[in-house]
Formats: C-alpha cells, structure tokens, sequence
C-alpha cells in the first residue's frame, strides 16, 4: 500500500499548489480586482460586511496584513467552505451554486469518459491485433476526430441531430416543467437531454484512447511471452486479451491522469455549447460577468474533482498491476 | 514545422553518418510525415498571405445578412453581413502565430526542466520532477480561463506566455525519463571520465538522441496551444481587435448562427482548425514511427505484413531489427504460420 501512500500524498501536495496558485494569482495580476469586483457586486444587490470581508481575504483588499497573514486566512475561509458570493448568482454563494451543479458535471463526464476509455481501448487492442486491416485505413479518420474541437462538435451535433432531425433536445439539463427529484420522469429526460452531450465528449475523446492502447498494444506484441504463448497454442483470442491487451492497457491506465484534465476541460465547454446545467455553464456565465470568486473556485473544486478520479484511477491500477501492489 | 527542419539539421551536424541519413531518409520517406508537411505548409501559407488574399476586409459590415455561400461570398456571410471567408483566411494569423509562439517557448522550458532534472537528479531533480507532475494533474482550461480572465484581450505575446506557463510540463517529464536512462548509458559514463563539463555531456551527447522527443513534444505542444487558444477565443477571452478562428465561432455562437441555420459561419473555423490539427498530428504519427520502428509496420499492406513476418518472427518489424534469437525466430516462423496476428 506504500504505492497508494505516495500517490495520495502526491495529490494532497498538488491540492495545495492549486490552492496557493489560486491565492497568488488575483494578487500577481495588474489592477486590483477587489475594487471593480465590489462595486460589481454593490451593483447586484447590498453588501454585507460579510460578504466585504470574504472577498477581501479571497483577493487581498486588506493590503494592511502580510502576505503570510493573508495567506493563513484564506485557508482558514476554504476550510468553513466560504468560497465567497457569485455576483452572476446574486445573492447565492459561490459553494451553494457549485454544489447544484457538480452533480450534473460528474455524472456526464464521468460516465463519457468511461465509455470512450472502454470503446477505445477495445478498438485500438483490435486495430494492433489486425494490423493492416481496413482499422489502420481508420486510423488517419480517427485522428480528425481528436481533432476536432469539442465544443464545435457540440454545435454540428445540434445542428443536425436536434435541429434538422429533432433526435434530441437542444439545451438544458432538463424539461423545463420538472422538479429535480429522483422521480422516473425527471430521470428519464435527463438521461434523454444528457445522451448528445456525451456522444459528443466520448466521439472526441475516444480516438486519444485508441490510439494510445494501438500503440503501446503493438510493441507489447513482440515481448517474448506473447510469443511463446503462441507457440504452446494458446488460443488467439486468449493471447490477445490476456497475454498482450492486459498487459498493454497498463502504460494507457497510467497515463489516464494527463489524459483526464483535457477531457474534463473540452467537458466544460460541450455544457457550454448546450446549455448544460454544469459547472462548464456555470463558468461561462461567470466568465461573462467578470465574477472572479466563482471562477477561482470552479478551478479550485475542478482540480480537487480530477485529483479525487486520479485517485480512483490508481486503486484501479493497483489491482490491474500487481507490481504496484509489491512496491514496498 | 520550422523548429522540425532546425531540429533535423541540429541532428545532421551532431550525429553520426549512419544515424543523420537514417532520420532524413525516414523523414523523407514517411506518408504520415509528407502529408503533415504539406497541409502543414498550407496553413503557413495562408497564415502569412491571408491579408492579401483575402477579398473583402473581414470587419467591413455588409448589407447582407447571413447570405448563404454564392459567388460573391464564397462562404457566405455573418448577421453584420461580415464576409465568412475573409474572416477565415486573416484568422490563420494569430491562431498559427500563437499555437508556435507557445510551442517553442514551451519546449525550451520543458527542455531545461526535462534534462537537468534527469541530468543533475538529487534532490532539485526530484523537486522539478514534482512540479511538472502536478502541471500535468491541473486540468489547463480552467487555470488558463482564470489567469485569461484577469488580463482581458491581451496581446498575442501574453497568451502565448501564459499557454506555455501552464503547457510545458508534458515535455519535461518525457525528456526527464529519457534522460534517465541516457545517463546510466556508457557512451555518456565515457563522456565524463574523458572529463568533458556537463555542459557539453548535455549538449553534444544527450539532446542530439532526444531530437525527436523534443520535436514531438513541440508539436504536441502546438496543438495543445492551438485547442486552448481557440476554446479561450471562443468564450470571448481572445483580443476582440484580432480576427481568429475561436473569435469567429464566438461571434457564430453569441448570435445564434446555429438555431437559424447559418452553418456557413461555425462549420468553416471548425474545419480549418481540425485540418490544421491533423496536419500536426500525422507529423507526430511520423516522428512517432520513426522513435518506435514497430508502429511503421502499420498501413502497409497485408501481403507486406505477411512477407515481414515470416522473415522475423512474430511482430513484423519493417527496417533493421536485432533479431534475438535466430533459432527461436525460425521455430515460431514455421510454427504459427497461418495463426500469427496480421
């Protein structure tokens, strides 16, 4: 479990580089932000004392503390889950309005990102196995797939599939008339509204996938052990799966952290393209307003996410690798 | 693609004879290489001439709205009556500029990182190492919108600066783990007991062996600066005074180009940055193939495949392979024959 050990440690450090990026970053930039983000926010409705002071520690307004100071604070405000007021959600708070809208981010890019890792790992072990086959001829096309930008796919998808089809429903997370409950009604239009968003992140994400699996599959191929398998007749469809596929997808497990981090980010802005009810929509709206401590925090809680998958994709990793296991 | 060329006569002037030929030939000789090269050089092209040609200014407004492609717009035009395909052509510009501004500061970075963190090792190695490895976790986007957000329509320079600061750590990583092994090599162990400084182990043994990562890596991170700088133009982040392919769909999206129809102006930007990114990757798959000469086998045919594989054993290997054991080899050829994989 050391294996284990060391990653999470990893991960707690990068949480905390997010973390200290996050409070160096309003501070390093030109202008000050705490002026224009108050009488924004003045603008949207009144302001608390409260609300005052939470932006001050977030961006730096009390200049009269030391940076260590200041730096102690803004910890002590992540750690009561103060993240601040949105002004595009006037007057929510910050975690509140991510907290509605995480949910619908994690199960659509969660369950797009499983389904690519899996189509493409398949098609890439078959495209090594049968090489020279009509899948290398495929091979240029997928690359056009990854390619492509997500969003942009997003927009012909509606286009097509919504507009000139009406396969699908435009926008939205939801009917419109439907309460968010766990009743049969909302969770089968969300399903049906959340089918376009993620055939579109698993069309774009999944040719990375393949590819990779393709690649490292056909070097896996010459190792002595496929070989000798072949030799004592073990059947083909044992070799490939068992011997050379299970043996191959570790190196594309491994790399299964860097690949992520572009998934969730072309995520972010399929919701956009359709209005999906997310934190990707939520960013833009925010983006739009200037409203800095929503932005701050999105990043925070994206990177917390992807460190929590990361994490998860690891203790996979341990029983797919039982080299991980032994480390001791 | 000029850093590709710099890089290939880096490696002639270094390398031995045997080796300089070896990559210029298969350079030269790899489709995936030519094909990358030529839509690549296309783009340069229109990147470079594209005010010139292009037929109208692409900020004029016109009294035509979202006119469909015809003879006078070739692509058709925006609700300001704004010509699509002027727009397209002037868009190259900033978009190329910036996808190789970033790639070449990027490398430079992941270089330095990469090499004296495998090089040098120790404590400041482990620590480098650690700092590139959580730049890979941090998802950019987000990171590139925040840090996007407090410096609105800055210049080209800035984004490229900060796509870099928030891109290199992919190369520095790789070019670490070669280093590594590089390092408990003999030719470098001799290198050092001859007394040569570190400076020059680095120079004129190490990175010459590492010009193709490090021309992988750059245009990797071409692409990846590409991607981004178009997703952060198309959340209305980009420089508002310079047409680029990420503003056009910006403008494409804002106004509702896709709910009436007008996919003359979002399908254009589109295409232009997925054949612009294809071009980059077929001249990965290229660069890819020649660091690992079992993925050349691929796209030949299956006659050739076979031909391969009955002369060396169970992977066809197209080019000079060591072939472990001749009897072993021999043995699988005649056994497997008719069963082997493809």
């Amino acid at each position: 479990m050391i294996y284990l050990a060391r990653r999470f440690g990893f991960y707690v450090v990068t949480a905390w580089a997010a973390i200290t990026i996050n409070f160096f970053i309003p501070r390093l930039m030109p202008g000050n932000p705490v002026e224009l983000l108050l009488s924004r926010l003045s603008q949207a409705g009144p302001v608390t004392p409260g609300m005052r002071n939470a932006l001050a520690v977030a961006f730096g307004l009390n200049t009269h503390s030391s940076l260590l100071t200041q730096y102690f604070q803004y910890w002590g405000q992540l750690f009561h889950g103060n993240l601040g007021t949105s002004i595009t959600y006037y007057p929510s708070s910050v975690a509140s309005v991510i907290a509605s809208a995480l949910p619908w981010t994690i199960g659509l890019v969660g369950t797009a990102t499983v389904i690519a890792f899996v189509l493409g790992t398949v098609i890439g072990t078959i495209a090594a196995w049968r090489r020279g086959s009509f899948l290398d001829v495929a091979l240029p096309a997928t690359a056009f797939l990854q390619a492509l930008p997500y969003f942009w796919v997003g927009l012909v998808a509606i286009e097509l599939f919504s507009i000139k089809l009406g396969w699908f429903p435009l926008s939205g997370g939801y009917d419109a008339g439907l309460s968010t409950n766990l009743s049969g009604a909302f969770l089968g239009s969300a399903s049906v509204h959340a089918l376009l968003p993620a055939f579109t992140v698993v069309i774009t994400s999944m040719a990375g996938w393949m590819v990779g699996q393709r690649n490292v599959m056909i070097t896996t191929l010459d190792q002595d052990y496929v070989l000798v398998a072949q030799a004592k007749g073990v059947s083909q469809r044992r070799v490939m799966i068992s011997y050379a596929a299970r043996n191959a997808i570790l190196p594309n497990f491994a790399s299964f952290a860097q690949a992520l981090g572009f998934v969730v980010s072309g995520a972010l802005l399929v919701e956009l393209v359709f209005s999906y009810p997310g934190i990707g929509y939520v960013l833009l709206n925010a983006v739009n307003n200037e409203d800095f401590p929503m932005m701050e925090a999105i990043f925070l809680i994206i990177v917390l996410a992807v460190l929590a998958a990361n994490f998860i994709a690891d203790l996979v990793y341990v029983v797919l690798d039982p080299r991980a296991r032994q480390e001791a | 693609m000029t850093l590709l060329e710099t890089a290939v006569s880096a490696d002639v002037r270094s390398q031995k004879p045997a080796a300089r030929s070896g990559v210029w030939a298969w350079l030269r000789r790899s489709r995936w290489v030519t094909a990358g090269l030529i839509l690549l050089g296309i783009f340069v092209v229109i990147a470079i001439f594209g005010s010139t040609i292009a037929p109208d200014d692409p900020s004029a407004i016109g009294l035509q709205s979202l006119a469909p492609p015809s003879a006078h717009h070739l692509l058709g035009t925006t609700q300001t009556g704004q010509d699509v395909l002027s727009q397209l052509l002037i868009g190259a510009q900033s978009t190329l500029l910036i996808g190789f501004m970033t790639g070449l500061i990027a490398t430079a970075l992941s270089v330095i990182v990469g090499v004296s963190a495998g090089y040098f090792g120790g404590n400041g190695g482990e620590l480098l190492s650690l700092l590139s490895n959580i730049f890979l976790v941090i998802p950019g986007l987000p990171l590139l919108i925040v840090l996007a957000s407090y410096v609105p329509h800055a210049s080209w320079w800035v984004f490229a600066l900060v796509l870099s600061l928030v891109g290199w750590a992919w190369g520095a990583r790789v070019l670490r783990a070669q280093t590594l092994a590089f390092r408990q090599q003999d030719f470098v162990q001799a290198a050092k007991a001859a007394g040569e400084s570190n400076w020059r182990i680095i120079m004129y043994e190490i990175l010459p062996n590492e010009v193709a990562i490090v021309a992988t890596s750059f245009v990797f991170t071409v692409v990846y600066a590409i991607g981004f700088y178009v997703a952060l133009c198309f959340l209305g982040l980009g420089n508002i005074n310079t047409w680029s392919w990420g503003t056009m769909l910006y403008y494409a999206q804002s106004n509702q180009a896709i709910t009436s129809g007008a996919w003359w102006w979002y399908v254009p930007p589109g295409i232009a940055v997925a054949l612009l990114i294809l071009g980059l990757v077929m001249l990965n798959f290229g660069i890819d193939e020649f660091i690992n000469p079992r993925l050349r086998a691929a796209g030949l045919t299956r006659r050739d495949l076979r031909m391969a594989s009955k002369q060396q054993g169970i992977t066809p290997v197209l080019g000079t392979r060591p072939v472990p054991s001749l009897a072993f080899t021999q043995y699988t050829a005649t056994t497997t024959n008719g069963r082997r994989p493809r």
